[in-house]
């Protein structure tokens, strides 16, 4: 199969078929990442933007990392640092990044829509790495293989996502991804932070933590962030640890193989315990090994890469 | 100067004598109407002489009302001529119809003072094509905070009083607005959303802005609004004017009102009966304005009160914005859309589909926006030559670079169209003209 897109603006643009193959491909490279010689020549004189206009630690190193493992020349602009502190709009902050020839633009950007704008309008391929509270494509995609990797398939399987699923970019990217492959989904959070219409989006809802945690295969705590007492989504850190976080205490209600992850960063003691975080059942610091090996692919596949992956 | 414009069909709601008239000639002579009637009453050989006129229009097959009105426009200027003049503002409303327009408050300075008034006034004469009748502020600087002085408004040409853009959330002060408002017979156009519930919102809240990731603005951001200045109207007893309503909560509450006999009145725009929510598509900015563009049951809803009466008047929300404030990131856009030179077509769209006659989409159009401005009105002798004419089978496809608008800002561009003004008169001065093309 051809990878034929030329961006990768979220999940509900990839079919199950492009989902399977970045899968695929993201195996492959993840061997890569395990040699005493973390690089191989693929992407040698490529240059890559990562286009940062919003903080970013993990993404943005495992993007850099993924680059630098393929070959391909890396720059990092951060909003701070360029010139749209100084008024230059977006689109011509992207087009001067493209009059310098670069072949991806890794975008992201608290505006949600942001790096659909620019792929209109560039010739060079849009990697979304996150709009606002859109979408947020590789991280679902390495949550997906990090899944895939410990049950061998999505299908069938039951995911719980807990938290603020109405400002979460990682659970709209990864409802769209797991239901397209056949998982069920099932969101949990208190009503504030459910999404209106989201039972459209072919996933059921519940206030209620511990159903969702019976019987799910996998279990992904959101990040809960502390401004959103001021828009009255919750009461306080405390009772939301008590009613949606995950503990021990909750856990028991989950299978024996149960999955926890976490898009990360944790806030230990709020929506997740330290002793799960670390616990045996945790996969969190597996979705980051992960995420090198999806961004590869991501980088490989919008180049047109078809050449070591099996080309058909 | 005199003036015959021959053998159209007089379409003309405020005028018992002349609802809806068959071949009528109606004779202009230095900028007023001087004569209405079918040829029998004048001589076939009166009308046959060319040299008794310095003008001949040929109408036959045209429908000839009273000026159009478009009483929800944003001019710009003074302050932000870079997306609107008077002059182009004007000329954009000729073309699409309108003889008149009413032109909001929030401009750059807001009109809240005789002299922004007054100001608005002139340049609109000078400019010569549509007339413009300013509506000034409910609150010094649309702050919310202070009344403005409506006496000497009134006095120098203000029809209406509002904040529009803002809303007035302190209840206490539009109560009082109502009131000394009141003592003047100038109508509130109120503006209804709740900046709380509306919070940071950029679209309709629903599925589609949760698969965008768009934050939503409530239904209720508006309807809780429209349920209070009805409360207030109540009370008060003050003319009150609920500006593009956009929600099914808010058509039933205004329809309630007028049913226990509030005097409310209420308009919605364009693209309320014409898009829905999922016009937003890929982040559309052209898609995006204050209200959001609502859900298709809202659409449902809009439509059934044009029917029934609840919305009396169609007002196009013209909010003229360039590239730099469209050309964005979704969230950073500004609000609103032009409408003139496209409202008219679409507006005809709900005489095709059967939802509208044509005569109540004139009185949506042209009398119950004169009606609620207290503007003089109609086809009849001595009144002001302010009169369009329409084809209803002229088919085109919107282009906005003709727009005389000086933006751009619509989601109906290359949309085909049947039906449009065809020629607008301004007391007797021919100020848009494409009858013969």
């Amino acid at each position: 199969m051809h990878f034929s897109k030329k961006d990768i603006l979220d999940m509900a643009s990839l079919s199950a078929g492009e989902i399977t193959l970045i899968l695929d491909t993201a195996e492959k490279m993840k061997e890569i990442s395990e040699r005493p010689v973390k690089k191989v020549p693929t992407l040698r004189g490529k240059t890559i933007v990562l286009f940062f206009h919003e903080p970013s630690t993990r993404t943005r190193a495992s993007f850099d990392l993924a680059a630098k493992r393929l070959s391909a020349d890396s720059i990092s602009i951060s909003a701070g640092s360029s010139s749209m502190v100084k008024g230059e709009t977006l689109i011509d902050t992207a087009r001067n990044i493209e009059a310098m020839n670069a072949d991806i633009v890794v975008m992201r950007h608290g505006s949600s829509g942001a790096p659909h704008m620019l792929a209109k309008r560039l010739r060079s391929a849009v990697i979304n790495a996150g709009d606002g509270i859109h979408a947020h494509p590789s991280q679902a995609l390495l949550d997906m293989m990090t899944v895939r990797e410990n049950k061998g398939t999505l299908r069938g399987l039951k995911i719980a996502i807990i938290g603020d699923i109405s400002h979460s970019r990682v659970a709209r990217s990864n409802i769209a991804g797991f239901v397209k492959m056949g998982s069920r989904v099932i969101l949990a959070g208190p009503p504030t932070m459910m999404p209106k219409g989201v039972g459209t989006l072919g996933v059921s809802l519940t206030y209620d933590a511990e159903e969702a945690i019976r019987d799910a295969d996998v279990i992904m705590m959101l990040r809960i962030q502390k401004e959103r007492q001021k828009g009255f989504l919750m009461s306080t850190e405390r009772e939301y640890a008590c009613i949606y976080g995950l503990h021990e205490e909750r856990l028991r209600h989950a299978k024996d193989d149960v999955l926890i992850m976490h898009p990360g960063p944790i806030n230990r003691g709020v929506e997740i315990s330290s002793r799960v975080a670390d616990g045996p059942y945790s996969i969190i610091l597996d979705q980051v090994t992960n995420g090198v090996a999806v961004r590869m692919a991501l980088l490989y596949l919008v180049l047109g890469g078809v050449r070591d992956a099996d080309s058909d | 100067m005199r003036i015959l414009i021959k053998g159209g069909s007089v379409l003309d709601p405020g005028n018992p004598d002349a609802k809806y008239k068959k071949v009528t000639n109606i004779i202009v002579e230095d900028g007023k109407i001087s004569e209405i009637s079918n040829s029998a009453n004048l001589t076939a050989d009166f009308i046959r002489a060319p040299q008794n006129f310095e003008c001949v229009i040929d109408a036959s097959g045209k429908i000839v009302t009273p000026g159009l009105i478009d009483m929800h426009v944003h001019l710009r200027e003074p302050g932000h001529e870079y997306k609107e003049t008077i002059e182009s503002g004007c000329l954009a409303a000729a073309r699409g119809g309108f003889t008149a327009v009413c032109a909001m408050p929030n401009t750059h300075p807001v009109n809240d003072s005789r002299q922004v008034t007054e100001h608005i006034i002139r340049k609109a004469a000078e400019a010569g094509a549509a007339r413009v009748f300013p509506a000034a502020a409910i609150s010094k600087g649309s702050q919310g905070k202070g009344l403005c002085e409506y006496g000497e408004l009134r006095e120098a040409g203000a029809v209406a009083l509002t904040d529009d853009g803002l809303p007035v959330m302190n209840s206490q002060l539009m109560r009082r607005a109502m009131e000394y408002a009141k003592g003047f017979g100038l109508p509130i156009i109120s503006h209804c959303e709740d900046i709380h519930l509306a919070a940071d919102g950029v679209m309709n809240e629903g599925a589609f802005a949760t698969r965008m990731g768009l934050a939503g603005i409530p239904n209720v951001a508006e309807s809780v609004m429209v349920m209070r200045d009805i409360a207030l109207c109540e009370i008060t007893g003050t003319r009150l004017h609920i500006a593009h309503v956009s929600t099914k909560e808010s058509v039933r509450a205004v329809r309630e009102a007028k049913k226990r006999g509030v005097r409310v009145t209420a308009e919605t725009a364009p693209h309320y009966f014409t898009l829905t929510d999922e016009s937003v598509g890929e982040y559309d900015t052209h898609a995006k304005m204050n209200p959001p563009l609502r859900s298709s049951e809202d659409r449902e809803a809009i439509i059934e009160g044009l029917a029934d009466g609840t919305l009396d008047v169609i007002a196009t929300d013209h909010a003229p914005h360039s590239v730099l404030e469209k050309e964005v990131e979704f969230d950073q856009a500004a609000n609103g859309i032009i409408g003139l030179e496209t409202s008219l077509s679409l507006s005809l769209g709900l005489v095709v589909k059967g939802i509208l006659t044509m005569e109540s989409l004139i009185e949506k159009m042209s009398a119950n926006p004169a009606r609620i401005l207290g503007l003089e009105y109609g086809i009849k002798p001595g009144m002001p030559a302010d009169v369009t004419i329409i084809d209803p089978d002229r088919a085109y496809v919107v282009n906005a670079d003709n727009f005389r608008s000086l933006s751009r800002n619509t989601p109906f561009d290359g949309w085909e169209m049947k039906g449009k003004a065809v020629l607008t008169m301004v007391g007797g001065n021919i100020v848009f003209d494409e009858l013969s093309t």
